[in-house]
This record gives structure tokens, C-alpha cells and sequence, in this order.
């Protein structure tokens, strides 16, 4: 059973021109989202991605891109009042960083 | 371009470990998970032996957290390997990595540090996979020559993965988030509401005192109820919970106990029993609920911040509208 989030949200792109299909980014992806098609490698599964930045730091080629960041809803919050980036700073009282 | 360095005057030190936990250890991770010296639960980052390993042993990488490094040993029964541990500053793998330092430099430069060259014939690292967003497989070859393979995401699988010369299936691949890794997730969550929680009584104890009260049981274990239910039963049910939005989800979940706390306390029948005071906990409990589940998307494994924040966008007005409404509501009601 897949756990599913919000559709439509995430920020991945893929150029396929640049793409060797070498299929780094699919064995590093933690929620399959990629897979090989047509020898060429191809998101099969967007609203899966999590924008981790797994797929894009690992490809060669820059055939991936993603907005990442860090999904913790309290230093977004954090940040909106400090205007600096959010950050992961890991406060003992924060839930992230389990 | 290979960075070579003339280390013979550099001291050579490898720790000994063992894939035996102790009780110590065992004590250790159970405190971690509390908030209990958490954020200064490190070993020492550098080359470990584990068992007898030589020039042919795999290389495992892994991060300082003491309850990371201890997860990965456990597994290791039998094995004779090399562990390098990277300084992540006491972070798992997969959050260093999200911050960049479980990184291609820190890599680069431990391997460095540590003379890793001198004690492997191969030129081979085993990353845990979850270790990817931070580091770039690519450049650590052209940095060092050494080759980056992805190990599974779960270190038991660890064994399984190398007896197998290095393939993955795609079930190791895959991140879960079981009702185990879920529930194991949440009394840190708990933890987290203690402080704000006592101020919160703290501010209702001087409302009583001036007269503004009297705020007494019901609203003591409607708030803690609507606190257990944001920080643990929502996590815990998660994909039982209609909707995909966890703030949504924490709500749904505290609505129903918001109209339990009044359905107990008499409401609709009983006269003395405010619509004012009703309302005001069908407003102020869920939204609790809703923002201490909307934290969890933090500890989650399938959230993304794109997501995040658009739940937040919505989410936040309307916890913050809700609670002030409802609190009002619950004032007034005092004084009629």
C-alpha cells in the first residue's frame, strides 16, 4: 500500500533530451517515481515524488530538476516569521529530524 | 582529477565496534526517542572495524547519530566490515542528507581524514541509499576514485544486498512508514507540546484567579485529549483517516473528539450547558489537533514541501481564525 499526498503539488522535471537512461536516478529514488522507458529513464509516478533532490544530485547529465527544501511544517512556519530560508535546525522541540 | 594527499605523518586511528547492542545502547535509543539527550546522541566520526575486516571488506558509510550508527551494527552479525562514519552533528542519514552534510564533501573529506586508501584493496563505498539527496555519486569518483554504490534503504537488508554482489531488489529500494515506524515517531511528537502546553495551563490558572474563570476538568482533558489526538492517533491512523492533507486529517479527528467532550458534559440537552462553550470547543480542539498533526508532515516519509506548503497556506489561517474565535466564545461565555 502506497501512502498517497497531495496530487499536482510537486516541482520535478526531467529533460529527457539529456537523459543517457544510466538509471541512477531510479535506484536512488526512495518511492519509485522513475522508471526506465523506452531505454530513456521517465517519471512514472509524480505525485510520489517528495522532492528529496535524490534523483537530480545523482544524475550526471542535470537531466532532473526539483525545488528541495525542508518539508517540516515548523520551520516553515519558523521561517515566515524570521524571512530567512527554512531551515532544519533541528530545535529539541521541533518534530523533525526524528 | 584525483586529490591525492602525502599522509605518512598523519596518525592512523580505527575504533573497534561490534553488531552487539547493549543494554546501554538499548537505554540509549529509547531515550532518543523521548527527546531525551537527543540532540547530543553521537559516536565519534572516523573508520570503525567491525569483526576482521581487511583490504577486501566492504566499506559501509554512515552517519554520527548514535541510534543510526547502532541500527546498522545490529545487522551486521558476522560480517567483517569497515564502517566510516561521517560528522553529521548527531543527525541521521536521510535529514543530513536533506541538509547537506551527509555530503559529498563531508565524504570526501573523511575518506581523506581517515587514509581509507591504505586499509582497502577495492575502491568501493556502500552509501545507504536514504544518503542520496545529500551526495553526488558522480563527483565523489572524479574527487577521490572511489565508486559509490547505493546499498538498501533498511540496514537489514544490508546482508541480503552484499551476498547477492551488490544488487538491490526494488522492495529494498522502497521507503515504508508502517504503523510501527509511524507510532515510534510520536512520543517525541508528545514531548514537543509539554512547554507550550504548561504555559497554556499557566494562563488559565491566572484567568481563574482573576475571575475570569473558572476553567477546570473539562477544558483540562478536552485540550490534552485534542493534544494526544493531533500528536499520536493521528500518525498512528494515518492512512485510515479520509483525505490526504494531515492538518485535515488532525482536524477530522478532533471535531469528533470536540463533539465527544460536549456530548459527555450534557450538551445538547442539558440547558446549562452553553451553545457559546459548545462552539468554542468545536473551534479550539480540533484546530489543535490539526496543527499538532500538521508538525508530523516533518517526520513523515511521503510529504513533500511543495505539499506542505500548500496545506500550510490554507491550514494556518484557519487554525489561528478558530482558535481565536473559539477562544472569544469560551471568554464571553463566562460572563453571560
Amino acid at each position: 500500500m502506497k501512502h498517497r499526498y497531495l496530487k499536482n503539488v510537486t516541482t520535478l522535471k526531467l529533460g529527457q533530451s539529456k537523459c543517457t537512461g544510466c538509471g541512477r536516478c531510479i535506484e536512488v529514488c526512495p518511492h519509485q517515481v522513475l522508471a526506465i522507458v523506452d531505454s530513456k529513464c521517465s517519471i512514472i509516478d509524480k505525485d510520489s515524488c517528495i522532492e528529496c533532490g535524490a534523483c537530480v544530485k545523482n544524475c550526471p547529465f542535470n537531466a532532473l530538476e526539483v525545488r528541495p527544501g525542508v518539508g517540516c511544517a515548523a520551520a516553515v512556519i519558523k521561517s515566515w516569521f524570521t524571512g530567512e530560508e527554512p531551515s532544519c535546525d533541528c530545535s529539541s522541540s521541533g518534530g523533525c529530524c526524528s | 582529477m584525483l586529490i591525492q594527499i602525502n599522509s605518512t605523518n598523519r596518525e592512523i586511528n580505527i575504533m573497534q565496534t561490534s553488531s552487539q547492542l547493549t543494554f546501554q545502547d538499548k537505554l540509549g535509543a529509547w531515550k532518543a526517542r523521548w527527546g531525551i539527550n537527543r540532540m547530543n546522541y553521537k559516536v565519534e566520526p572516523g573508520l570503525y572495524s567491525l569483526g576482521n575486516p581487511d583490504e577486501n571488506s566492504p566499506v559501509l558509510v554512515t552517519a554520527n547519530y548514535k541510534l543510526t550508527f547502532d541500527s546498522l551494527r545490529k545487522e551486521l552479525s558476522g560480517l567483517d566490515a569497515w564502517i566510516l562514519v561521517l560528522d553529521t552533528k548527531g543527525i541521521n542519514v536521510w535529514c543530513a542528507a536533506g541538509k547537506g552534510t551527509f555530503g559529498t564533501t563531508e565524504l570526501v573529506n573523511r575518506l581523506l581524514v581517515v587514509q581509507l586508501e591504505k586499509f582497502v584493496a577495492h575502491r568501493t563505498l556502500i552509501l545507504p541509499q536514504l544518503g542520496a539527496p545529500g551526495v553526488s555519486a558522480h563527483e565523489v569518483t572524479k574527487l577521490t576514485g572511489f565508486k559509490v554504490v547505493y546499498g538498501p534503504v533498511r540496514a537489514k537488508d544490508i546482508k541480503e544486498f552484499i551476498q547477492s554482489g551488490m544488487k538491490a531488489t526494488p522492495e529494498m529500494r522502497t521507503v515504508k512508514f508502517s504503523a510501527y515506524d509511524r507510532l515510534v515517531l510520536t512520543p517525541i511528537e508528545l514531548v514537543g507540546t509539554i512547554k507550550p502546553s504548561l504555559m497554556i495551563f499557566g494562563v488559565l490558572f491566572l484567568l481563574n484567579l482573576m475571575g475570569l474563570g473558572p476553567f477546570g476538568l473539562v477544558d483540562f482533558y478536552g485540550y490534552m485529549g485534542a493534544v494526544i489526538i493531533g500528536c499520536v492517533l493521528t500518525p498512528v491512523l494515518l492512512p485510515l483517516i479520509p483525505g490526504r492533507a494531515f492538518a485535515w486529517k488532525g482536524w477530522l479527528l478532533g471535531f469528533v473528539w470536540a463533539v465527544l467532550v460536549n456530548v459527555l458534559n450534557g450538551w445538547p440537552d442539558d440547558p446549562q450547558y452553553s451553545l457559546l462553550r459548545a462552539i468554542g470547543y468545536l473551534l479550539v480542539f480540533p484546530a489543535v489537533s490539526a496543527y499538532l498533526a500538521l508538525n508530523f508532515t516533518g517526520s513523515s516519509t511521503y510529504t513533500s514541501l511543495s505539499g506542505v506548503l500548500k496545506e500550510m497556506r490554507i491550514a494556518i489561517p484557519v487554525i489561528i481564525i478558530s482558535i481565536v474565535i473559539g477562544c472569544l466564545l469560551i471568554l464571553i461565555n463566562r460572563f453571560i
